[in-house]
């Protein structure tokens, strides 16, 4: 015996927002939380090469960047396209490296200085030439630690 | 009788939350940094003497303009780098022209042969970055392989998965031996 509902047109109700402001309030925390302030904005663009064997960098405020790469579009026009080095916010020699090692420092608890570590993202396409001025600097300028910034590589390449 | 208070009208509250929301993601990054550490030799300014490695002891690696690899001066591919590089470091067949083995009591692990090998890596200065880091991941893959190994022979699971003293052991029994030349071009 089947019971035959009549069909009755139901109006949908508006819906609720009383807790959108909740659900945007938790997103909001969530980014709060897991991001990092952007400090440097780039001048050069750079693609980094892959590896498999990459280790994560611990402490983010013992992490000094040089970046290493051909200029970005908009400024190509004015600097050309070989690679160039980014020190803060502007292009720079590699002669400044030994300056800015000693600020960067200066940014550090005397406790800490000792750990700092120096990430090297250069673009892969550029020659070793500026990368090993680079390293050299560092020497002279006793930032021992350095890393050189990779993506894990995507394929399973191991040979 | 207390008066009521008139209720606060609740709903332009999602759209602040929504503007810092928005604030939030423009100005704020995600992407954790990852790479391949390796710590500098000091700067000297003299000319430096040869360090006192014996021959057989020394694995030369060059890599040339063309991002051609060389082995010992035999011109080798990228993907024959890591096996080399083990077979080297580890000697298994107490190989005269191979490196030397010192006999070191180390904890948790007891006595264990530490190979005195070191490779020496030297590039060009028109030796592209991606071959440079491809050769430095090849190289570093060898000793992982090399540690994961001892650490299953030891404590049955990879390096990685070690409590930090039993890394220290096993980091004490292979080393990290990667030597960069001074910067020279080389044809």
């Amino acid at each position: 015996m089947a019971v035959i509902r009549k069909k009755e047109k139901k109006e949908i109700g508006q819906i609720s927002t009383t807790s959108l402001p909740d659900i945007v309030f938790m997103i909001l925390f969530f980014f709060m939380v897991s991001t990092s302030m952007k400090e440097t904005e780039l001048v050069v663009q750079f693609k980094a090469p892959e590896a498999t064997e990459i280790q994560k960098l611990e402490n983010k405020s013992l992490v000094s960047y040089i970046y290493v790469g051909p200029p970005v579009a908009s400024l190509q026009a004015k600097f050309g396209q070989a690679p160039k080095l980014q020190l803060n916010n502007t292009f720079s020699d590699p002669e400044q490296i030994g300056q800015f090692v000693a600020s960067e420092r200066d940014n550090l608890n005397e406790a800490d200085r000792n750990k700092m570590t120096v990430c090297i993202k250069a673009d892969k396409e550029t020659r070793m030439g500026i990368i090993t001025d680079v390293k050299q600097e560092l020497r002279k300028a006793e930032a021992y630690k350095v890393s050189y910034a990779a993506n894990r590589a995507a394929g399973n390449y191991r040979y | 009788m207390a008066r009521k208070t008139p209720e606060i009208n609740a709903s332009s509250m999602a759209d602040i939350a929504f503007l810092l929301l928005i604030f939030f993601l423009v100005a704020t990054t995600m992407d954790i940094d990852s790479g391949l550490n390796r710590v500098l030799p000091p700067w000297s300014d003299k000319p430096q003497d040869a360090p006192d490695i014996k021959e057989r002891n020394l694995m030369f690696v060059h890599v040339n303009k063309y991002d051609q690899i060389a082995v010992q001066g035999e011109v080798i591919d990228i993907t024959q780098l890591k096996d080399r590089a083990k077979e080297f470091v580890l000697n298994r067949a107490d190989d005269k022209n191979m490196p030397e083995k010192e006999t070191k009591k180390i904890d948790l692990i007891g006595e264990y042969p530490v190979s005195k090998g070191v490779i020496s890596l030297q590039n060009d200065r028109a030796t592209s970055y991606e071959m440079y880091i491809k050769v430095q991941n090849e190289l570093t893959r060898a000793f992982n392989e090399i540690r994961d190994e001892l650490s299953k022979a030891h404590f049955g699971r990879n390096f990685a998965e070690l409590e930090k003293h039993q890394q220290d052991a096993i980091i004490d029994a292979v080393p990290l031996k990667i030597s960069e030349a001074e910067p020279q071009n080389i044809k």
